[in-house]
């Protein structure tokens, strides 16, 4: 297991190398003197020498991806030229307001997606598995954005259910921060939903036709044990490390959903950035992304080791 | 034997039966996939046709005409400065198919080439290229997209630039996947024993037998492109206005939900109808092209 672990470990460490360099390349991309692009608005020739020095740009590219590297292994991120607050405060802000959406959404979409899924493949070619597959393809076709407009239009502009857009601190009121989350984490939650859904009707599937089941029945057990405890405990072994891999998509979603309902998150950091040409938080919040995603990605992969006695070496 | 009959035996052999037939006879079977393939060639015919079946200029405004109803003068309504929304609906596809073929396209030129050097060379080459593109896949998707486009610049050309690199190491490794099944089969074998040169059992061999599974994940990849161009469009890092598309229209349309709801409505429901056509006729397309089906 160890060495299993170490090797795994190993594994992660020239991607996170690759992932440092796209990152520092995409400076490279910048047409012109980086600093002038940096510096903004703000054309002031002393803010642009300054800019020149803390960025070495005057150095080889070789020397400046070293410092850089260097500054990111102590924390620094570098600074927000609009807000003037180092990227890395920025981020520890912002991050918990997307992991509390992205939980959420999780949760709708294991409580949807995994009965769903069951239903449908012990339904299997029934009106019900045709009638709940293409409600996948409709989850997964449907632009998050779009079904959060629909959403405010009928729940907000119609009823008057349900805020339209904000977020309240859940250490102010939570019952007011679960409602102004609630459309936001649906629509979010939404397309993982489908996505789980077909896992969770694939590996179905797959187990309802094992030996181990006929055995399980053979024995007299009644079917809604033998589908909940014998089926579907093997069957979530896939659903669980490959939920893991939805993360990307969790986090390209909460952008989009941050934007339609102006949550002051993650994803609207980054769009924030990108207008105001803020290339260091832009470049940060990628950085962070990729980290997490990485770490994810080995920790699904321990745990499919772990749960699955047979690949265990 | 010559290189020529050797494909033919390869490829082949299946009760007589061309493969490219056997997958039209399935495909037509599928009455799902049938009718996606249907609504894609509707909306290409629409936007190619754009200039003659567009009932107005979509850049055209009119302060008489600001956010009026669907009615039958305007059939979808109008929008915030007076534009036909019916108009800008059948020009903003052109932004959207042209971002989806064009970006999966870049995907597939500079993808398959690497997937198929990476999995039949092997080594470090193999080794050291796929770290590149794990470190590609460990940013998310849009992500990576938007990254790009802040740094390039926002546009519509930048967009569909951003979306093709960002798709690009999904077809890398698909390529790669299906070349490392295939080089150890007996026919690819027996290619090399005959004498073929490298390129030449790649291109001729390995390829053609690959191109299945490359075609249905193009069809899908051109789905998640549209929805990524209208995603960059609805932040404003895609086509910029006043030119139309799907994305900026609902942007807008944001703004004006209590007011003018039917400006919300059009363009989600374009996307939304384009990209599950592409994915019913994509799901049918890989159950027809799939040897191990019967039929």
């Amino acid at each position: 297991m160890t060495t299993f672990l170490l090797r795994r470990i190993a594994l992660t460490l020239p991607t996170l190398f690759f992932v440092s360099v796209l990152i520092f390349g995409l400076q490279q991309l910048l047409p012109g003197d980086p600093a002038l692009a940096l510096a903004g608005e703000n054309q002031d020739p002393a803010v642009i020498a300054y800019l020149h020095q803390k960025y070495h740009l005057d150095r080889p590219i070789l020397v400046r991806y070293a410092l850089w590297v260097q500054g990111v292994l102590q924390g620094d991120l570098g600074e927000s030229i609009r807000i003037k607050r180092p990227v890395l405060d920025l981020i520890r802000e912002k991050l918990p307001v997307t992991a509390e959406l992205a939980s959420l959404a999780l949760v709708i979409a294991l409580a949807i997606g995994v009965p769903v899924g069951i239903i449908a493949a012990v339904k299997h070619d029934t009106a019900v598995d045709y009638g709940a597959t293409m409600a996948a393809l409709w989850g997964l076709s449907i632009p998050n954005f779009w079904l959060g407009i629909l959403m405010i239009l009928l729940f907000s502009v119609e009823w008057g259910l349900l805020p339209a857009s904000g977020f309240v601190a859940p250490g102010e009121s939570l019952k007011q921060n679960l409602l102004t989350l609630v459309m936001p984490a649906f629509v979010l939650g939404n397309a993982i939903a489908a996505v789980m859904m077909r896992h969770t009707r694939s590996a179905m599937l797959q187990v309802l036709s094992a030996d181990y089941i006929r055995t399980a029945r053979a024995k007299g057990l009644g079917e809604l044990r033998v589908i909940l405890r014998h089926a579907l405990h093997n069957a979530l072994v896939p659903v669980v490390t490959l939920g893991a891999l939805e993360f990307g998509q969790l986090l390209s979603g909460a952008v989009l959903t941050e934007q339609v309902f102006t949550i002051p998150g993650f994803g609207k950091l980054i769009v924030d950035a990108v207008f105001s040409r803020d290339y260091a938080v832009v470049q940060g919040v990628v950085l962070c992304t990729a980290m997490a995603y990485i770490a994810l990605n080995l920790l699904a992969d321990v745990a499919y080791v772990l749960i699955n006695p047979r690949l265990r070496p | 034997m010559t290189a020529e009959t050797f494909d033919a035996i390869a490829i082949g052999a299946d009760r007589g039966e061309r493969p490219w037939h056997r997958t039209m006879r399935r495909l037509v079977k599928r009455r799902a996939a049938l009718v996606g393939l249907v609504v894609v060639v509707f909306f290409i015919m629409l936007s190619t046709l754009a200039p003659i079946v567009s009932p107005y200029d979509p850049l055209a405004t009119s302060w008489a005409m600001v956010r009026k109803p669907p009615s039958m003068v305007h059939l979808f309504g109008t929008d915030e400065i007076g534009r036909d929304i019916l108009a800008r609906i059948i020009w903003g596809g052109r932004a959207s198919l042209m971002a989806g073929i064009v970006s999966v396209s870049l995907a597939l030129v500079i993808g398959v080439p690497i997937g198929l050097l990476t999995g039949y060379a092997g080594g470090i080459v193999d080794g050291t290229i796929m770290r590149l593109i794990d470190a590609m896949l460990a940013i998310p998707f849009l992500i990576l997209a938007i990254a790009l486009a802040a740094f390039l610049g926002p546009n519509l050309t930048n967009a569909m630039i951003a979306i093709g690199v960002s798709q690009m190491p999904v077809f890398v490794r698909l390529t790669r996947g299906q070349v490392l099944s295939v080089k150890h089969e007996d026919y690819i074998e027996a290619a090399r024993a005959v004498g073929n040169p490298d390129r030449r059992i790649v291109l001729r061999h390995i390829l053609p037998n690959i191109i299945p599974p490359l075609l249905v994940q193009a069809t899908l990849a051109i789905a998640a492109a549209i929805i990524a161009e209208a995603s960059l469009s609805f932040l404003g890092l895609g086509q910029q206005p006043p030119n139309p598309s799907w994305g900026s229209m609902l942007n807008t349309a944001k703004n004006f939900i209590q007011q003018a709801p039917w400006m919300a409505i059009w363009p989600g429901l374009a996307i939304f109808g384009l990209v599950l056509s592409l994915n019913l006729f994509g799901d049918g397309l890989r159950d027809a092209l799939d040897p191990k089906a019967d039929s």
